[in-house]
């Protein structure tokens, strides 16, 4: 029992980064029709300038939560910027042209692994966590390791940040009607490329959280774990249907329990298989993904 | 057949691999090029891997370029011709026709079966199914269940039972013939299967879907055709490839292996037989020779800030790639067009998000 607590609880901890990467890819899907294969850069970046920082910038700070928190900040911050600078220097000039679009994220995706390769090398690197995070508490017999509330907790506050956006901003009101037709949108004389922008920068401030929690969640940080993640993240995206945040929240949680316990209680490496498998029930049963037959459903 | 396709598709392509079939019989060094002589294992290893990656670059371009097919995971198609081939010869001890036989059914097989359920969608969501499926075969090849590929450590091929010919240093040049072999065979099936009857299908679905299904055909039988018969020539490159390194390893599982598949074809020119090859052989000669370059005295003596990129060749390609992108999207080839559309220019329609999971908005 309590390892099924256990395996449960870090099925939500990993479901948690799987629904901050495949949210960001789906609302950037939904709106302008790009598959955005950068995003394991975004990823990244987050990991990487949250590691940097911490151990070149605020390595003088006594308090290892704060120099962690501070660092974080700043990795999120990165994402942020480098996400809106990808969609205004790379994927802004080739407008409508989706295929260009995606090749361009594929070509990104490869010279900043490359990149990473060269300046830091290709061994991990140990990421910075406060000690309490290592520590486990007890839940009916089960040993958590604490870093997994983090992760869940982090999720459901990015969960509903992003309704509230989408729900109570004028641009969130925007991003969702550009999601159900951006043909209309652009009729009724509303510049949707500013949304593009803004849906890129918050997708790779997703992204960057994702990144600092796989650090907390792996140990350390290395410059293929991004696009590691981002496989799952896609098949999230299709279960959940693209461009559905409740849809990929659902579909994060599913992929997520399922390699857990499969990956346990059959044999390591099954569980992947498993959400393939997955992905092909969903496929021949609801072509479509789960929340993609209900338009109305979305964000 | 007109004077001029003849000339152009099948006796130049001919002239071309007969001078190339000459190579390993040169006596010459080009220093610049080569660091060895021309007809010296090494440098014959490296012209082999650049014409096997020209055929598999074509084989990929089948479905990309012209049908339109988005995929992410051809890689697995070549794992299994890489993999598949050498399990049943080291591990079961079956000879070597019979393991090619049985990996070329089983490619077959699992691309009609998995093309089949990947096309329950189109454009970008195909793109990620097929990406889905090639990863759940790297983490098959990988976490290895029965003890048959050896995980990381890579499965030497048991060398007594391959073809006496293909085996030691001495043999180089038979694989470089082979190689050119396979090759040239892929650049002729191709160009006798988009010439054909289905072939034109396959190119009008990459121009209008919609439009060859208003005409009354199937796209998706026709789709299938163009996959089966990529993902069939890929797993013989793979065999191919696991003669030419004398094993198998992860690296034709990862994902990245795909992508750069994906590279080739767009820095060659996409939906051209020779743009294809060009790209295939150009990315595997820079991929290998930029090492070279990038720890040469010229680029050691630069700033660390320019020399760290310049020392990762992936990055270059990278990086030339997204220019070919913006500014050449007929690739290489398509200098010579002369402003009629090639390349991906021809492919807007392939993976318009209509054709997506998002799509019909009637029936909501």
């Amino acid at each position: 029992m309590s390892t099924f607590i256990l395996l449960t609880i870090t099925g939500f901890g990993l479901g948690a980064m799987y629904f901050l990467i495949a949210s960001g890819l789906s609302l950037i899907y939904g709106l302008m029709g790009v598959l955005n294969f950068a995003h394991g850069a975004f990823i990244s970046v987050g990991s990487y300038g949250t590691w940097w920082f911490s151990a070149h910038v605020f390595d003088g700070i006594h308090s290892i939560l704060l120099q962690w928190l501070l660092s974080s900040l700043v990795g999120l911050g990165l994402g942020a910027v480098f996400a809106g600078l990808v969609e205004l220097v790379l994927i802004r000039p080739l407008y409508t042209r989706h295929m260009e679009q995606v090749l361009v994220t594929v070509g990104l995706s490869i010279a900043f692994v490359a990149l990473i390769q060269g300046i830091w090398g290709t061994d991990p690197k140990t990421f910075p966590v406060p000690p309490w995070l290592h520590e486990t508490t007890t839940i009916a017999g089960a040993h958590i390791p604490n870093d997994r509330w983090i992760e869940i907790a982090t999720a459901a506050v990015v969960l509903c940040l992003l309704r509230l956006f989408l729900r109570r901003t004028r641009y969130g009101l925007i991003i969702r009607a550009g999601v159900e037709n951006r043909a209309m949108v652009q009729a009724l004389g509303i510049d949707v490329r500013r949304a593009f922008t803004v849906v890129f920068a918050i997708g790779g401030v997703a992204a960057a959280v994702a990144g600092v929690l796989s650090g907390v969640y792996f140990n350390d940080v290395s410059p293929d774990q991004g696009t590691n993640l981002l496989i799952f993240a896609f098949i999230v995206v299709v279960i959940g249907g693209l461009g559905s945040i409740g849809g990929s929240a659902a579909a994060a949680t599913v992929v997520a329990l399922t390699q857990q316990y499969t990956n346990y209680y059959a044999s390591s490496g099954v569980g992947d298989m498993v959400v393939v498998l997955l992905l092909g029930l969903v496929l021949l049963a609801r072509p479509r993904g789960l929340a993609g037959a209900v338009v109305g459903a979305r964000a | 057949m007109t004077r001029r396709a003849l000339l152009s598709d099948w006796l130049v392509p001919l002239a071309v691999f007969g001078v190339l079939a000459l190579v390993p019989a040169a006596h010459i060094s080009i220093p610049k090029l080569f660091d060895q002589p021309v007809a010296s294992p090494g440098t014959l290893q490296l012209l082999a891997a650049c014409l096997l990656f020209g055929g598999l670059a074509l084989t990929y371009d089948l479905q990309f370029g012209f049908t339109g097919l988005l995929s992410f995971g051809h890689a697995l198609y070549i794992a299994i011709g890489v993999y598949l081939s050498n399990v049943a010869i080291t591990d079961w001890h079956w000879s070597f026709w019979q393991a090619v036989l049985f990996t070329m059914a089983v490619a077959f097989v699992l691309a009609n079966v998995l093309g089949f359920v990947s096309m329950r969608v189109g454009g970008i969501a195909f793109a990620m199914v097929t990406l889905a499926f090639a990863q759940a075969g790297a983490v098959l090849a990988l976490k290895d269940p029965h003890h048959w590929t050896h995980g990381e450590e890579g499965l030497g091929a048991d060398y007594t039972k391959l073809p006496k010919a293909f085996v030691g240093i001495l043999n180089t040049k038979n694989l470089y013939w082979l190689a050119l072999a396979f090759l040239a065979f892929v650049f002729f099936v191709v160009r006798w299967a988009v010439e054909s009857s289905p072939g034109r299908v396959w190119q009008a679905i990459r121009e209008n879907e919609q439009r060859v299904e208003v005409l009354g055909m199937r796209p998706h039988v026709y789709k299938l055709q163009s996959f089966v018969l990529s993902s069939t020539l890929a797993a013989a490159g793979g065999v191919v490839y696991m003669l030419l390194y004398s094993g198998s390893t992860l690296a034709v599982t990862a994902p990245n292996f795909t992508l750069s598949l994906l590279l080739m074809v767009v820095i060659g020119g996409a939906g051209s037989r020779w743009g294809a090859v060009l790209g295939g052989i150009l990315y595997t000669y820079l991929n290998d020779r930029l090492v070279a370059v990038g720890s040469s005295s010229a680029v050691g003596g630069l700033p660390a800030a320019l020399r760290t990129p310049l020392e990762q060749p992936l990055f270059l390609l990278g990086a030339i790639f997204i220019l070919i992108v913006f500014f050449l999207p007929g690739g290489l080839v398509g200098i010579a067009s002369r402003g009629r559309p090639v390349g991906l220019r021809r492919l807007q329609e392939a993976i318009r998000p209509e054709h997506g999971l998002t799509a019909p908005q009637e029936d909501a």
